[in-house]
């Protein structure tokens, strides 16, 4: 357990460091949802209606920002070699990646989320659907992007592949994602925060052989 | 300090890219014997060092390690445990220190170990607040030396272990493997320039 | 690792050569009857009009998409469990077919689309699984095209191949409700009156065997193009 942590501590910290992704995830999700209302119109009720949905698709988009070095930085200076052959093995590892992706991307944002929901002017009642469903959902997009940045380590520009890769498979998060916050605003229960929930947990659980067995076939190229 | 009395590979074979590089390889390794691999360029010594550390799977042929009980190990996975990896990248990270860096390898391969005598080992005790970035590329090397010592694994694998490295330096990996093997480790180590010690020699031949 | 591995293709070179012409003529007859059947056979639905002979393209092209990446991802598995060089080339094969034919399937849906709902894209489900589908499609080439080594290209796609494998029907499932929720129309899931099922039945095994052929020529094309690089690697390695 103590090698899981060490990994996860690591890979938080270069995150945080200077260089690392998790201010400029969040910058991002902000800016991006800080344009919606530049296009559509300042119309408050409109805003309200479909920030849910702004929300989430600019949320995935900012988790997906930092997701193209999660292996390939590890893969050019041969960390990856090390951990293939560490005491935890790969699939424990790339959880444990997963886990500090999450933790400095979709952690902040899920908690930058309600500032955002108030310039959109989000409804009470949409409030803790929203803040809940990204806290459920967005593990799922970097485990799920971890697949992607696995897949796509050893392609130098990968991170303009990845998206392409990774946002069909994520549709159905976004779908009960967002679905949940409208669901919350119509003043209905759909069991959306079910399905996401579902969903993330069988991404988290599954992604991590998928990624290492994405790992392991670059290693051997 | 090990379980593992000996390394035997049987008939293996390696393609790349559609071309075979080598067939047919057989050799073994007891405790405590060092082996230096030798060979042209494209000869296949850093296909057989990842085929050996279990990244690269063999076309044909077995790598079989044998345990003081025994115990015959033909996993890949299971023998990646055994094995200490010292490849061309250093797994050096820019924004992480020294010390940080190797602190973070005794935890991951948990090896508990102290963080200034290991630096100090390897020459590198004044650089140890120093983050990766302002390494030279020697410095890395050292640093990959430290924290292959503090792996413990019985089988080290090192690709070109000398490269980049200054007089001073080579001496020290020479004495790293000198003391490795005393203690009953195996070292195979892929080169071009003579490791400075008396050891066996594998020649790797372009097919 | 072509060199060690040719042997089997062969086989495979031999039989698709015999097998290749009757699925051609198996092709031709039933497209050909079909589409005889739709337009001349076919009257007019009460509802739709003689828009509703775009469902005999559109159906078996929407079918054949889906079939594609079932059979790519049934050559993926056998790739990645087997290291069979035959089932890359396969899976490799059939991407191009099923982004095709999904194409084809979302063209004729806006088509049908525009007289029946006066609009060329309403947000039902099917229409959207297939776009997501579409996407599927795209990402699995893009990623082959990516990684220059064939051998990591053929395992990175499978890997993608077999996690879209799983994830397409909870795709489905969440568009399904979601179009559900929206209160949008599925259209395409009406009975089908008998004169109307012998061209479909026509059409759809014209599409599959239409599949099945260009499918074969993709993979004997595919195959021919590495011995050829072989050839020239040996020549070259003087």
């Amino acid at each position: 357990m103590s090698s899981f942590y060490a990994l996860l501590a690591r890979d938080v910290r270069l995150a945080t460091r200077a260089g690392g992704g998790a201010m400029l995830a969040l910058a991002f999700f902000a800016a991006v949802a800080a344009l919606v209302p530049l296009g559509v119109g300042a119309d408050l009720k409109l805003l309200g209606r479909i920030a849910g949905g702004v929300l989430w698709v600019s949320a995935i988009l900012a988790a997906l920002l930092s997701l193209d070095r999660l292996f390939q930085a590890d893969f050019e200076d041969g960390s990856l070699d090390l951990m293939a052959i560490s005491p935890i093995g790969l699939e424990t590892s790339a959880f444990a990646k997963i886990v500090a992706h999450w933790l400095t991307t979709g952690l902040p944002l899920t908690l930058l989320s309600p500032l955002l929901a108030l310039l959109f002017n989000i409804p009470q009642p949409g409030y803790v659907p929203l803040i809940l469903s990204l806290a459920i959902g967005t593990p799922a997009a970097s485990a799920i992007g971890a697949v992607g940045a696995g897949l796509t380590m050893s392609v130098r520009r990968g991170g303009l592949i990845l998206p392409l890769l990774i946002l069909p498979l994520l549709a159905p998060a976004v779908i009960f994602g967002a679905g949940a916050v409208s669901a919350a605003l119509d003043g209905l229960a759909n069991g959306a925060m079910w399905l996401l929930s579902a969903f993330s947990l069988a991404a988290v659980v599954l992604s991590p052989f998928a990624a290492a067995a994405s790992v392991r076939l670059n290693l051997a190229g | 300090m090990t379980d593992i009395t000996s390394l035997e590979a049987a008939g293996l074979a390696c393609a790349r890219g559609g071309r075979p590089v080598f067939r047919d390889l057989d050799f073994r390794l007891e405790a405590g014997e060092a082996l230096s691999l030798e060979g042209p360029n494209g000869a296949g010594k850093t296909s057989l060092l990842r085929m050996l550390g279990s990244y690269l799977t063999p076309l044909t042929g077995t790598i079989t390690l044998t345990t003081k009980a025994g115990e015959q190990i033909t996993d890949a996975e299971e023998r990646g445990r055994q094995i200490g990896w010292l490849g061309h990248q250093d797994g050096v990270k820019p924004q992480l220190t020294t010390s940080e860096t190797l602190a973070f390898y005794a935890g991951y391969y948990g090896k508990p170990c102290d963080i200034p005598k290991a630096l100090e080992g390897v020459g590198l005790l004044r650089a140890r607040d120093l983050p990766g970035q302002y390494l030279s590329a020697g410095m890395k090397k050292r640093l990959a030396l430290a924290r292959l010592k503090l792996s413990g694994r019985p089988l080290w694998l090192l690709d070109e272990p000398l490269a980049a490295l200054d007089v001073n330096a080579k001496k020290l990996v020479a004495d790293m493997i000198t003391a490795h093997c005393a203690e009953g480790g195996m070292v195979i180590a892929a080169t071009h320039e003579s490791l400075g010690l008396d050891c066996r020699k594998l020649m790797l031949g372009a097919l | 690792m072509n060199i060690f591995e040719l042997a089997n293709p062969k086989r495979f070179l031999a039989l698709s050569e015999k097998l290749l012409p009757w699925f051609w003529a198996a092709a031709v007859l039933t497209l050909a009857s079909g589409l005889y059947l739709t337009f001349f056979g076919v009257p007019p639905d009460y509802q739709q009009g003689t828009t509703v002979k775009i469902m005999f393209i559109h159906v078996p092209a929407a079918l054949v998409g889906e079939m594609a990446y079932g059979v790519m991802g049934v050559a993926s598995l056998l790739g990645l469990v087997n290291r069979h060089p035959l089932a890359d080339v396969a899976a490799k094969s059939a991407a191009p077919l099923g982004a095709l034919f999904t194409a084809l399937a979302l063209i004729t849906g806006s088509l049908w689309g525009k007289p029946m709902w006066g609009t060329y894209w309403v947000w039902d489900a099917r229409l959207t699984s297939f776009l997501i589908l579409f996407f599927l499609y795209l990402g699995y080439m893009a990623l082959w095209n990516a990684i220059e080594d064939e051998t990591r290209a053929a395992r990175a796609a499978a890997i993608l191949a077999l996690v879209g494998v799983v994830d397409l029907p909870i795709i489905y499932f969440s568009v399904q409700w979601w179009n559900t929720l929206h209160q949008g129309e599925s259209i395409f899931t009406g009975k089908i009156a008998p004169v109307f099922l012998w061209p479909l039945m026509l059409m759809m095994a014209g599409y599959v065997f239409l599949f099945g052929a260009l499918w074969m020529v993709r993979i004997r094309t595919e195959i021919l193009a590495r011995r050829a690089r072989a050839l020239q690697l040996q020549g070259g390695g003087l």
